[in-house]
C-alpha cells in the first residue's frame, strides 16, 4: 500500500524542552490514523511540522514522496488541514473564503468545486454569510469544506469536532470516513475524543512526552494492554508514560 | 489581493480611510498655503512647496500603510496558519501585500490630486517629467517600510502594530518635507541623507526656487530606495524563518485557544 505520509525520526525542541522525540510513523492511502495523547504530548507540534509551519530540529517528512523541507509547494498542494484553533477569517463570507483558499491551492474549476462542497457540507444557505456570525458547528463545516477544496491526498485534522454537539460531530465523522473511503487519501486525526477515535480510526498512535508509545487497532489495543476501553488506556498513558516507553520501537 | 478586494467591497470603514485623511490634509495645507501666500513677501508661491510636498508625503504614507494594512488583516483574523499551510510561497505573499499597497495608494493619490488641483490650483506641470521619479522613489521607499513594519509585527507580535503607525511621523523631521535639510543640525542631516524622500523634497524646493533638481541626488535616492526594499525583503524572510523555527506562525493562531 502506498504511503501518503512518511515521518522519520522527527524531533522538535523548544529551548531545552523536547516536544517531539524521534517520532516515526506512516499514513497510507485509504487509512485514518488517530493521534492520541494528553495535553502537551506533541500532537499539534507534530501536525504543524507536517504542515510546514514549524521547522523540525531533525527528521524528515515526505508527503507522497515530496520532502516538505525541500519541495514545500509540491508537498502542500496535496495536503490540507482543519483545526479548531484555525478558523477561517470571520470578516469574509463562506463563499469568499472558499474562493480565496481555492485559488491558493490552485483548484481547477473552482466555482463548481465550491458549489459541490457547499452542497456536501450543507452550507448552501450560509454561502453569503460572514463566517464570523456562524455557529461553531457551522464554522467547523466551513473549515472542513476548505480542507477538502483541493481533494487532498493527506488530510490533517486537529480536534475537528471539539466544541460540537454529538449530532453534528457524528455527521462530520461520517463525512471524513466517506472521504477516506474513496481510496485516494490518508487522514491523520488528532483527538481527545476516545469514542470518536474508536469509531473512525483504522489505527491509533499514542503519543506522550513527545514519543509514540503505542500503536495499533483502537478496537483491540486496550485489551492487549490489559485495559477495558481506549479511555482507560489513554489515562494510563497520560499518567505513567514511562511504563510504556519502549513498547513502540 | 482578492481578499483585500472582498474586504474593501463590503466595508465603508476600510474604504474611507484610503482617501479621507489624505483629503483632510490637502484641505488643511491648501488653506495654510493660501494664507502664507497672502501674508508673505516670498518670491514664490507656497502651493507647490507645501501642498505639493504634503501630497507626495501623504502618498508615501498611503503606500506604506497599504502594505501594512494588508498584512494586519491576516494578523487580526489570526489567519497565518491557514495562509502559510498552503503552497503559497513567501515571495508570492509579499507580492500580494505590495500589489495591495499599490492599489490602495493609487486611490488615495487620485483623491489628493483631484482635490489639490481643482480647489487649490496645484499644478504638476512645474515638476515636469521629474514627477515620475518623485513618485517612484517615494513609492519604493513606502513599500520597503511597509514590508519592514510587517516583519516587525510578525516578530514582536500583534501588539507591535502600535509601533508601526508613528513611523512616518518619526521619519518626517528627517525627510525635510517642509524645510531644507540644511535647517537641521548636523547629526540629523546625516540621517536625512540616508532617507530617499529627503532627496525628493530637496528637488521640489530647488525647482520651485527656479533652480534644477539634482540628478545625482534623485539617482542616489532611487538606489537607496531599491536597497531598502531588498533589505526589507531579506528582513521579512529572516523573521519568517525565525517564526517557522520557533512556532510563532502556529502560535499566532493558537493564542486564541484557551
Amino acid at each position: 500500500m502506498q504511503h501518503v505520509l512518511s515521518v522519520k525520526n522527527l524531533c522538535k525542541t523548544y529551548g531545552g524542552k523536547i516536544a517531539v522525540d524521534k517520532v516515526s510513523f506512516k499514513v497510507s492511502q485509504n487509512e485514518i490514523v488517530g493521534l492520541l495523547g494528553p495535553n502537551g504530548a506533541g500532537k499539534t507540534t507534530t501536525i504543524n511540522m507536517i504542515l510546514g509551519v514549524l521547522e523540525p530540529n531533525a527528521g524528515t517528512i515526505t508527503i507522497e514522496g515530496h520532502d516538505i523541507a525541500t519541495q514545500r509547494p509540491a508537498a502542500l498542494e496535496r495536503t490540507n488541514f482543519a483545526a479548531v484553533y484555525a478558523p477561517l477569517p470571520g470578516n469574509l463570507t463562506v463563499c469568499q473564503n472558499l474562493r480565496i483558499f481555492g485559488l491558493l491551492y490552485g483548484v481547477k474549476n473552482l466555482s463548481a468545486r465550491i458549489s459541490a462542497l457547499l452542497g456536501e457540507f450543507n452550507l448552501g444557505e450560509f454561502r453569503d454569510k460572514k463566517c464570523g456570525v456562524l455557529s461553531s458547528g457551522e464554522q467547523t463545516r466551513v473549515c472542513l469544506a476548505k480542507a477538502m477544496l483541493n481533494n487532498p491526498h493527506l488530510l490533517l485534522l486537529d480536534e475537528p469536532t471539539a466544541s460540537l454537539d454529538p449530532a453534528v460531530a457524528k455527521d462530520i465523522r461520517a463525512r471524513i470516513r466517506e472521504f477516506a473511503a474513496k481510496g485516494t487519501a490518508g487522514v491523520l486525526w488528532a483527538s481527545h475524543n476516545m469514542y470518536e477515535v474508536e469509531e473512525v480510526c483504522d489505527r491509533v498512535l499514542f503519543i506522550a512526552s513527545g514519543k509514540i508509545l503505542l500503536q495499533g487497532d483502537p478496537k483491540t489495543l486496550p485489551r492487549r494492554h490489559g485495559k477495558k476501553t481506549l479511555e482507560e488506556l489513554f489515562i494510563a498513558v497520560a499518567r505513567e508514560p514511562l511504563t510504556l516507553e519502549g513498547e513502540f520501537p | 489581493m482578492l481578499r483585500q478586494f472582498y474586504l474593501m467591497r463590503g466595508s465603508l470603514s476600510r474604504v474611507l480611510p484610503l482617501f479621507i485623511w489624505a483629503a483632510v490634509d490637502i484641505v488643511l495645507w491648501g488653506f495654510i498655503t493660501r494664507y502664507l501666500d497672502a501674508v508673505s513677501s516670498a518670491s514664490f508661491t507656497f502651493v507647490p512647496v507645501f501642498l505639493g510636498a504634503v501630497l507626495l508625503w501623504d502618498f508615501f504614507i498611503r503606500v506604506m500603510q497599504g502594505v501594512t494594512m494588508a498584512f494586519f488583516e491576516d494578523v487580526w483574523s489570526r489567519n497565518f496558519l491557514n495562509i502559510f499551510a498552503t503552497p503559497l510561497s513567501l515571495p508570492e505573499y509579499l507580492g500580494g501585500l505590495v500589489i495591495t499597497g499599490i492599489a490602495t495608494s493609487a486611490i488615495g493619490l487620485l483623491a489628493m490630486v483631484a482635490l489639490a488641483t481643482t480647489v487649490f490650483g496645484l499644478s504638476f506641470l512645474m515638476y515636469g517629467l521629474l514627477l515620475i521619479p518623485f513618485i517612484l522613489v517615494l513609492f519604493l521607499f513606502g513599500i520597503a517600510l511597509g514590508i519592514l513594519a510587517s516583519a516587525m509585527v510578525l516578530r514582536l507580535g500583534p501588539a507591535a502594530e502600535w509601533f508601526v503607525w508613528p513611523i512616518p511621523a518619526l521619519i518626517s523631521p528627517f525627510a525635510g518635507v517642509f524645510y531644507p535639510i540644511s535647517t537641521l543640525p548636523q547629526w540629523m542631516q546625516v540621517i536625512s541623507h540616508l532617507l530617499p524622500p529627503s532627496y525628493i523634497f530637496e528637488s521640489i524646493r530647488a525647482i520651485v526656487s527656479g533652480g534644477a533638481a539634482s540628478g545625482m541626488g534623485l539617482l542616489w535616492g532611487g538606489c537607496l530606495a531599491v536597497l531598502y526594499i531588498l533589505a526589507a525583503c531579506w528582513a521579512f524572510a529572516r523573521v519568517y524563518r525565525h517564526a517557522v523555527r520557533t512556532g510563532l506562525i502556529a502560535r499566532y493562531s493558537a493564542e486564541s485557544v484557551s
